[in-house]
């Protein structure tokens, strides 16, 4: 069954359809690598319960509108906040033990808060997934010539375009941002100099959640919003973010939209491998040049 | 202090003994007391535990990918023996030699980077080995290889019987204990000890650190690939789950809860966490609340794990030179 | 004293024929096991459902059988084939359990029937589709009651194709359950005369197909087989209607729905879709009544998996009373001289091979505006009868069914 070329080279107009759709996929991968990459370089803890919080955002739209009649527009700002907070909450109780720590009890840690939320998660809601419409000012598509394209979607590039733009923007061309990255670099020089580097840590830790839950509320129109949508992505994101630098900003937002277009060829070329792609990618990149595309290499 | 210190030790070595043996009793009559089926489980789980163990708590290497070799050994030996009709050791030598070979194969390409680099790697190289086996027609994909037979061990013995089954992987999980035993207690266990503290001063010293973990890797692959032909055999059956990412997942839950770097930890982790799973199935989505919550406590303040933890209070009894990062 | 002799003589008689009676019974009471996927991709089709059916069926028998009570015992198999069938073999071994019930997820049924075969268990298949079970796999004691990969490619491939769509694209799921189902409709496709212009393969649980929507957009088949199922399915349907498939003139034909997908999905997004089933709750009075009995329970509309096992465990409870027994292969030679008449099933017949023989429907998912109260989701399109709907002897590769 190890098949290669399946069908033969597609038309232009084909071609440039299904890189769209990868770009697409990409820019969640994107947006969700980036989440991981501020949390990563600020804390130098690996999220692990980063899908969790993608899935729980997703929930919390769902939830917002049947219960509360709350619309998509009011969810994509409220959602981040509910679920950032709620990281705060978990930054507050359980990682920030962590800090002194080997990576590795940072990323069990995390771990296990994702199967603790998954399994409650299951529990309540099931494993199969939850109807959530899109929007009725987003219907429809565009006739691009060479292919529809659904409003939404397109929609999806916009939109996380301008958060990543933001959030590098940001993190490396504004004062805050300056101290957050010093805070990384030196955490006692930066308190000494009266910065409350405790409370930016985790309040960092707050902005990288919310940027999983917004995620999870722009997915939840087109994926199912099912417990098990944070476990199935969590995995292909970690590793953009390995191969993008791990506390690169840049690096997992370039990484996400590229890995997302690869992915989307290999979906034409040899669509079996496609979820396997990003892995051999990862492998690769390891093994050739560690500290990833942006990345700078850490112990 | 000197000489408290060796009264200490020599008490210690005879209550340890003591232990050992209160253990294998213990070991002899749990198919007359428990379900066979299930301590054999437990036996073949705190083997790949144990072996996984020698990596992450002797040598300092957290790998994510040993479902790999438990899974693609389990492939292997039960093809070996349902297609090509091999008696039951030939076929786990084979599979636990494939282990071995992908063992070495994958050290050798992993062992180049440290820490979490490390760990990617062999997550990757388990989730390209997790699509092999789907791909591949032999592994039967997501049906598995069923009705595997447990054959005759040496022409003389039915492994069908539950009981001469159960002693059979008895005495595969003591060998295989006795390996990483005799491993940990050696010169080059200390060599290991001394890579995972401090790598640098251990090259300073003239040792070639990266053999001596490419050992290390390969030992744990094949006595995981072990575990798993094993268990192919106990079950009759070798599955997509086998290889998937949650296995790898799971024995480091194992062997974190007993106790990273301890000998006799990470199988009582296993044996935990194996009745864990069949007292509690029939809660479903609870089983994973209460793993991720074990993951969290142990963290949090277990660190040591259990084995870990008992050594503290008790150090007579369970220190053997295995202290945790 | 004659008297007395004779009064004896009659309690002994009467001590031993009930002892007898209850001898025949293995054990103390009647167990059956429901195994069925209670935490993933097929809880919905399955499931807390199916064992509510189960016990369902145990009430309306009475609770009794042949003197012994009837018990239920139920299980979670994770979808996995090493948990399902460690858990069952212990149910056996330990347990005292008699027969096994529903099991979706075919290689977990596969094991399942393995073992259920050694030990000469009753295995009451419900959940599962693989047409092994009854072909290379099949067993004396194996009772697959509700549907087929076969029965679901024939249903609803030949309708499809009767109905105009004689070119298809597969859209399947990367793994041997996906690859049987495309296979088998395929084949019936290009018997009935139609053309399968091209096939795609997706790696299992893929949360994204637009690539592979796609690609069936471009190849302009008529109609988009979805060979997956569970959330794979439900994705691939809400995302077709995210790309304007089906009003761009495309249509899907989903080969394993379930109502449940249809719940979770809306009629809004699901409308228009052709599936085969063996059972729908709206069909006549008799399901009304069953089904409505059922809702008071579980508050969602039963699949043919639920149903189905309801009437697998009623048919086998009434088999063992008929044979004054439990013994796997006896009971199992009643239920085929038995005829099969219950809420879902009109004259269905248990087969040598296993195969349960039923009628089976092809429905069509309502648009929003014909459907008129809750749950009011599909339309009949056509019935096909029994022999037209599974596999014919004469093709079986089971060795139980005697050649020439």
């Amino acid at each position: 069954m190890l098949g290669f070329i399946h069908i033969a080279f597609p038309p232009l107009p084909a071609l440039m359809a299904q890189l769209l759709i990868g770009l697409i996929n990409g820019a969640f991968y994107a947006m969700l690598s980036l989440g991981l990459a501020v949390i990563f370089g600020m804390l130098g803890i690996i999220n692990f319960t980063h899908g969790s919080q993608y899935m729980i955002g997703a929930f919390c739209a769902y939830l917002l509108l049947k219960f509360l009649g709350i619309s998509y527009w009011w969810s994509l700002l409220i959602a981040p906040l509910v679920v950032g907070a709620f990281g705060i909450v978990l930054e507050r109780l359980f990682i920030r033990h962590l800090y002194q720590l080997d990576h590795l009890y940072g990323l069990l840690l995390t771990f296990g808060l994702a199967l603790i939320l998954e399994g409650l998660f299951r529990q309540e809601w099931g494993s199969s997934g939850l109807p959530y419409s899109i929007p009725p000012t987003l219907t429809g598509a565009y006739n691009l010539g060479f292919m529809f394209l659904p409003i939404y979607r397109g929609w999806v590039i916009v939109a996380s375009a301008v958060v990543c733009f933001g959030t590098w923007f940001v993190i490396e061309r504004t004062r805050l941002g300056s101290y957050l990255r010093a805070a990384t670099e030196n955490p006692a020089l930066v308190q000494s100099f009266g910065i409350n580097v405790p409370r930016m840590i985790t309040l960092t830790y707050g902005f990288g959640v919310g940027l999983a839950a917004l995620a999870g509320v722009l997915a939840a129109p087109i994926y199912q919003v099912s417990p098990l949508m944070g476990s199935n992505i969590i995995i292909v994101v970690f590793a953009v973010v390995v191969i993008g630098g791990m506390g690169s900003i840049l690096g997992s937002i370039v990484s996400g939209f590229v890995l997302g277009l690869i992915e989307g060829l290999t979906k034409v070329f040899y669509p079996e491998a496609s979820s396997t792609a990003i892995f051999v990618i990862m492998a690769i990149v390891l093994l050739v040049k560690p500290a990833g595309f942006f990345g700078r290499e850490f112990r | 202090m000197r000489s408290a210190l060796a009264a200490n030790l020599e008490v210690g070595f005879a209550g340890r003994r003591v232990l050992g043996l209160v253990l294998l009793a213990a070991a002899l009559g749990a198919p007359f007391l428990f379900y066979p089926v299930f301590v054999m489980k437990a036996l073949c789980f705190a083997l790949f535990a144990s072996a996984f163990n020698l990596l992450i708590g002797y040598a300092g290497l957290a790998s994510f990918g040993h479902a790999a070799f438990f899974g693609w050994a389990a492939y292997v030996t039960a093809y070996a023996v349902k297609s090509w009709g091999l008696d039951p050791v030939s076929g786990i030598l084979l599979g636990t030699a494939l282990a071995a070979a992908m063992g070495l194969v994958f050290g050798w390409l992993a062992i180049r980077r440290q820490g979490i680099y490390f760990a990617m790697i062999t997550l990757a190289l388990a989730q390209m080995m997790y699509f092999v086996a789907n791909e591949v027609a032999f592994t039967g994909g997501e049906d598995g290889i069923q009705a595997v037979p447990r054959g005759t061990l040496f022409g003389l013995v039915n492994l069908d019987d539950p009981y001469a089954m159960y002693y059979f992987v008895l005495a595969i999980f003591l060998i295989g204990f006795a390996i990483i035993w005799r491993t940990v207690n050696s010169p080059f266990g200390e060599v290991l000890k001394a890579i995972r503290e401090n790598e640098g001063r251990a090259i300073s010293l003239g040792y070639r650190t990266e053999h001596y973990k490419l050992l290390a890797f390969t030992l744990s692959a094949a006595l995981s690939g072990l575990a798993g032909a094993t268990k192919a055999l106990v079950f009759q059956l070798a599955s997509l789950t086998d290889v998937f990412f949650s296995t790898s997942g799971d024995v480091l839950l194992m062997t974190l809860l007993g106790g990273i770097g301890t000998l006799f930890g990470p199988a009582a982790g296993a044996v935990i966490m194996v009745s864990m799973e069949n007292y509690l199935a029939q809660f479903g989505s609870w089983v994973t609340v209460i793993e991720g919550a074990i993951f969290v406590v142990c963290v949090l303040t277990f660190r040591r794990g259990i084995v870990g933890e008992l050594a503290r209070f008790f150090p007579r009894w369970f220190a053997d030179g295995g202290t945790p990062r | 004293m004659q008297v007395k002799f004779l009064a004896g003589a009659c309690a002994v008689a009467l001590a031993l024929g009930l002892g007898c009676a209850n001898a025949q019974m293995s054990g103390k009471a009647v167990k059956i096991g429901v195994l069925s996927d209670m935490s993933s991709l097929y809880a919905d089709i399955g499931g807390a459902g199916s064992v509510a059916a189960a016990q369902m069926a145990v009430k309306d028998f009475g609770g009794t059988v042949n003197g012994v009570p009837i018990e239920i015992v139920s299980a979670d198999h994770l979808n996995k084939p090493d948990v399902g069938k460690a858990i069952v073999q212990k149910w056996i071994d330990e347990d005292g359990v008699d027969a096994v019930a529903d099991v979706p997820t075919s290689s977990v049924a596969l094991a399942v029937q393995q073992l259920m075969k050694e030990k000469q268990k009753v295995f009451l298949i419900s959940g599962s589709a693989s047409s092994d079970l009854t072909g290379k796999a099949c067993s004396p004691t194996g009772v697959h009651w509700t549907y087929d990969t076969y029965a679901l490619a024939h249903g609803t491939g030949n309708a499809l194709v009767k109905q105009g769509g004689d070119t298809w694209f597969f859209i399947t799921a990367d793994y041997a359950f996906g690859h049987a189902l495309q296979r088998d409709t395929a084949d019936v496709v290009v018997k009935a005369g139609g053309k399968v212009l091209g096939s795609v393969d997706v790696p299992l649980n893929n949360a994204d197909f637009s690539s592979y929507l796609l690609q069936a957009q471009q190849s302009k088949a008529k109609i988009i087989g979805l060979a997956n199922a569970g959330g794979d399915t439900d994705n691939s349907i809400k995302q077709a209607a995210e790309f304007g498939i089906v009003k761009g003139g495309q249509r899907l034909a989903g080969l394993l729905v379930f109502i449940s997908d249809v719940n979770s999905l809306g009629l809004d997004t699901a409308q228009g879709l052709v599936l085969t089933s063996a059972f729908y709750w709206d069909q006549n009075d008799e399901t009304r009544a069953w089904s409505k009995r059922y809702m008071e329970q579980i508050h969602k509309p039963p699949t043919m998996v639920q149903a189905g096992v309801y009437g697998s465990i009623m048919h086998y409870l009434k088999a063992i009373k008929a044979a004054g027994t439990d013994d796997g292969p006896k009971v199992v030679a009643k239920m085929r001289e038995l005829p099969i008449n219950d809420f879902m099933t009109k004259n269905g017949k248990l087969r040598e091979d296993g195969r349960v023989m039923r009628d089976m429907y092809l429905f069509q998912v309502k648009s929003p505006a014909e459907s008129k109260y809750q749950f009011d989701y599909f339309k009949l399109l056509a019935t096909i009868p029994a022999d037209q709907a599974f596999r014919p002897l004469s093709e079986s590769e089971c060795p139980l069914v005697k050649k020439g």
